[in-house]
């Protein structure tokens, strides 16, 4: 038989590794691992690089002075420093290390364990590390030391179950985080057992985060080791960095040296370990450095080729518009990449929307629809500006216009609708207040004026109960409601443009249905233009006048809704509608050719006995 | 129905609520209906109706608390950790986000390979069935070395398809499979569900909350309404002329991509709804 599990081994491998490399590249990484190379290697070869026996006592060199017999001086017994350093490095590390291991295989299997299967055990463990966490260490050592005797070994011992529950804590929080991540269940749909899912979709998860810990841990467990011998409440018998620290305290008057040599080793490996730790987290965490932009390219604009643009002819219909009021004109958008140099992601875009129209924007993912609607608000996300083109608005152009100019046209004459209306609302205030807050600031009203305004708003986009909305959370609502509260939102200042970027795709049918309505009610209302980016052809038939099709960036096709659904003409356009489904034939009873089933085909009457109650 | 592969049973799920005596949410209540082989399921309904539960529990992810859930004759509602292993090869999943449901640091031939091993098949015997499944779902030779961030959307839902594929099961529960894809790349899945099973005679449950995505790929359809089956036969009856009021409603929900088709659908739908109050009002009864 092959091994059926040397995949998993691979990929963890490729992981470490290359965690590894780019711990090389890390400047304060490698320092680090170097000089804890460096300190193990030291401590492992004490034997061998020790210039002396470490417990030999020389009673006519006592506190002698560095001197090329003694590099680093002599203690207060006459012993060599620089041999007890490297010996004392064995048990101070062993100590650290067997605190961590301990600390290590309670909190990781534990977190696992309580993390993936839950119910009781997550209920005892997690009681059980809160009583961990409650419990004053110091006082414990000390304790266990009284009871136990001077073991460094065991009071190390006992200080890892004390840290158990920073690794417990950590792996239960990834290993909840992903429990439910769907890939879980498909592995478990695929008939893995569970512990092969822990082993191999769970563990990986953990492996980073417990790493990391695990540095800052050992730093805190030499640490703590050291404490507890410099206080001399270790095993006097062993050398270590602690107590040759209380031998060099209780000289420091006579020898001041002697203290600077362990507080060094002591001070140094912990700060080399804490910043191990920290280089760790910034490559595994790490976010793409934010692009540099040059000072010549900072007002760098691209130049587009154009391409030709399908524009149908303007028709006649009973819907009458103002004048312009928004007109955008070879707009480009792009997004300054670390090297300088900058993607485009939206070229050559124009069009108009006048006052009481509906233009829609159609297209696909990374289309650019939505890049162009927030460049109108220049809501941009980071690094992406407008670099070519204009947006002009009632005689303003947005794509120039400074941040102060925007602040007053956003908001009051430029509403915006989002497509996530939960994660649209803060969480923490309430409905009522992140209406009215805007209000106050943009109308300049007094805040019982704004409750009032707010109240007849929630009433006019159909929320049954205002005064119930106004005072709940947005956890309370559903997500229908929500986007009618944030509708509300836009138009409560009553805007000349409204901006909405997919505002029904986050709806159910029947509600989006509704949203729609009041969409349409509201805009002839306020004879608002309305720029509407959606994915849906339905959403369009349904609102809008004009529609503009969006391919990379490009608009392909343009005018008015009706004829473009009539008579589509850009090989694009035609393959968006080919692969609608609305009007196609429905498939058709199963036609049944395994043998011995040709039985009827329609289904019998609905099968629901017990549903109907 | 003695030729069904599976049938669900007036099958209840509830889901336990914190607190002391609070009674347990009730997702299900009492839903039946069957799978025949090599047959397509719709089930549509809006978030909340219970439709993905259904999905989850005939894969055996969610607590079924009545009623029974019956493959091939045997009830495996309560089947224990073992009898559901051995179940795996017969009934398979697709999800919906292709964005979280492949492991993002598996490479795509140890995503597609890791069912095989576990069930002891050799290494390179795995390895040609990979070649072989990525080829059945369209994707190109080489695919088997990279990760799941290296992929489209659509391509990733390939990559899920091909994964349900591996241990050729009869049954796969596809839970709103396209719902996160663009347009075109939509119609492109659904075909290959479709060809997949012209192909194998795999049966599909398909969860999904788009009738005009159920019409195109079923051949029954089940219309859930608050943990509910409301409406439950032809696919064709039930996505166009549907005969419960909440379908109806459903149908004339969805917007037509017709601008003139739509004006006229809009008028239907405020008629109807403006119907449906009166009734209500009429016999006090809550539609």
């Amino acid at each position: 038989m092959i091994d059926p599990n040397p995949a998993p081994t691979t990929a963890a491998q490729v992981v470490r590794v290359s965690l590894f490399r780019r711990l090389l590249k890390h400047p304060t990484g490698l320092t680090a691992m170097i000089f804890l190379i460096v300190i193990v290697l030291s401590a492992v070869l004490a034997s061998v690089l020790a210039p002396r026996n470490p417990d030999l006592a020389d009673i006519n060199a006592v506190l002698a002075n560095p001197s090329l017999a003694h590099l680093m001086g002599t203690d207060s017994a006459g012993r060599d420093v620089f041999s007890r350093l490297l010996f004392a490095g064995r048990f101070s590390l062993a100590g650290a290390l067997l605190a961590l291991v301990v600390a290590a295989v309670i909190g990781v299997t534990g977190g696992l364990l309580a993390g993936y299967y839950g119910k009781w055990f997550d209920a005892v463990s997690s009681w059980l590390t809160g009583l961990l966490m409650a419990l004053p260490g110091i006082v414990v050592l000390l304790a266990a030391r009284a009871v136990l005797g001077p073991s460094m070994w065991l009071s190390m011992g006992i200080f890892g179950v004390l840290m158990s529950p920073a690794f417990f804590r950590l792996v239960y929080a990834s290993v909840t985080a992903v429990r439910n991540e769907l890939y879980v269940d498909a592995a478990r749909v695929s008939g893995l057992s569970d512990a092969r899912i822990i082993g191999r979709h769970i563990l990986t998860v953990v492996r980073a985060p417990a790493i990391i810990q695990a540095a800052t841990i050992g730093g805190i467990a030499i640490a703590i080791q050291a404490g507890l011998e410099f206080l001399g409440l270790g095993d006097t018998s062993i050398p270590t960095w602690g107590s040759m620290l209380n031998d060099g305290f209780t000289n420091i008057y006579t020898n001041p040296l002697l203290i600077l040599w362990p507080s060094l080793a002591i001070g140094l490996t912990c700060i080399a370990l804490t910043l191990l730790a920290n280089a760790m987290r910034d490559e595994l965490e790490r976010s793409s450095s934010k692009p540099k932009r040059r000072r010549g390219a900072a007002r760098a604009m691209v130049s587009i080729e154009k391409e030709p643009v399908l524009v149908h002819p303007e028709v006649v219909t009973e819907r009458e518009f103002g004048e312009e009021l928004l007109k955008v004109s070879d707009l480009a958008v792009g997004y300054d990449q670390p090297d300088g140099s900058i993607k485009t992601v939206v070229q050559d875009v124009s069009l108009v929307v006048r006052r009481g129209e509906v233009h829609g924007l159609i297209g696909e993912s990374g289309s650019g629809k939505t890049q162009t609607a927030w460049s109108i608000l220049r809501l941009l996300p980071e690094g992406g500006r407008v670099v070519g083109g204009s947006i002009f608005f009632e005689g303003t152009d947005l794509a120039h216009a400074s941040e102060r100019e925007m602040t007053r046209i956003r908001g009051k004459k430029i509403a915006y609708i989002p497509q996530e209306p939960m994660s649209n609302l803060d969480a923490s205030f309430t409905i009522g207040s992140q209406l009215v807050e805007p209000m106050r600031v943009s109308l300049g009203i007094s805040k019982a004026e704004a409750k009032k305004r707010a109240l007849a708003l929630l009433a006019k986009v159909g929320i049954p109960n205002p005064e119930r909305t106004f005072a709940a959370y947005p956890h309370e609502v559903s997500g229908g409601m929500a986007q009618r509260v944030l509708i509300a939102g836009a138009v409560s200042c009553t805007p000349d443009l409204l901006i909405a970027d997919e505002p029904t795709t986050a709806l159910d049918v029947t509600v989006q249905a509704e949203v729609l309505d009041l969409l349409r009610e509201l805009q002839a209302e306020f004879r608002m233009g309305v720029v509407l980016v959606t994915h849906n052809f339905g959403v369009v038939a349904d609102l809008c006048d004009q529609v503009s099709v969006m391919r990379d960036g490009r608009i392909v096709e343009t005018g008015p809704v009706k004829s473009i659904f009539a008579d589509p003409q850009h090989p694009y356009t035609r393959s968006l509608f080919a692969a609608i489904l609305e009007d196609g034939e429905a498939r058709g009873p199963l036609v049944e050719h395994a043998v011995g089933s040709a039985t009827s085909v329609t289904p019998t009457a609905a099968p629901r006995e017990g549903a109907s109650s | 129905m003695s030729e069904s592969l599976l049938v669900v049973d007036d099958v209840v799920v509830e889901y336990p609520i914190k607190g002391f005596r609070t009674p347990p949410f009730r997702a299900l209540k009492g839903v039946s209906l069957d799978i025949r082989a090599g047959e397509t399921v719709g089930l549509v309904g809006e978030s909340g109706s219970g439709k993905t539960t259904l999905g989850r529990a005939v894969l055996g992810l969610a607590p079924v608390t009545g009623g029974a859930i019956r493959y091939r004759g045997s009830d495996i509602s309560h089947l224990g950790r073992a009898g559901r292993r051995a179940l795996s090869s017969e009934i398979q999943v697709v999800f919906q986000d292709p964005y979280t449901s492949l492991n993002p640091s598996m490479t795509i031939g140890q995503i597609l390979s890791e069912p095989l091993t576990v069930r002891k098949v050799s290494q390179r015997d795995a390895s040609a069935r990979v070649v072989q499944l990525l080829d059945q779902v369209g994707l190109p030779k080489g695919a088997e070395d990279r990760l799941p961030r290296e992929f489209s959307g659509g391509q990733r839902q390939r990559i899920a398809i091909a994964r349900a594929l591996a241990l050729e099961p009869r049954l796969i529960v596809c839970d709103e499979p396209v719902s996160a894809l663009d347009l075109s790349t939509q119609a492109r899945v659904l075909d290959l569900f479709r060809d997949i099973q012209e192909e194998t005679g795999v049966a599909y449950l398909f969860v999904s909350h788009d009738l005009a995505v159920v019409r195109h790929l079923s051949h029954r359809v089940a219309v859930m309404y608050h943990g509910e089956i409301v409406e439950w036969g032809d696919a064709d009856q039930v996505t166009a002329r549907p005969e419960h009021p909440y379908t109806q409603r459903l149908f004339l929900a969805a917007p037509v991509p017709d601008p003139v088709r739509q004006e006229q659908r809009r008028a239907d739908r405020l008629r109807l709804a403006e119907q449906q109050r009166e009734l209500a009002v009429q016999g006090g009864a809550v539609v």
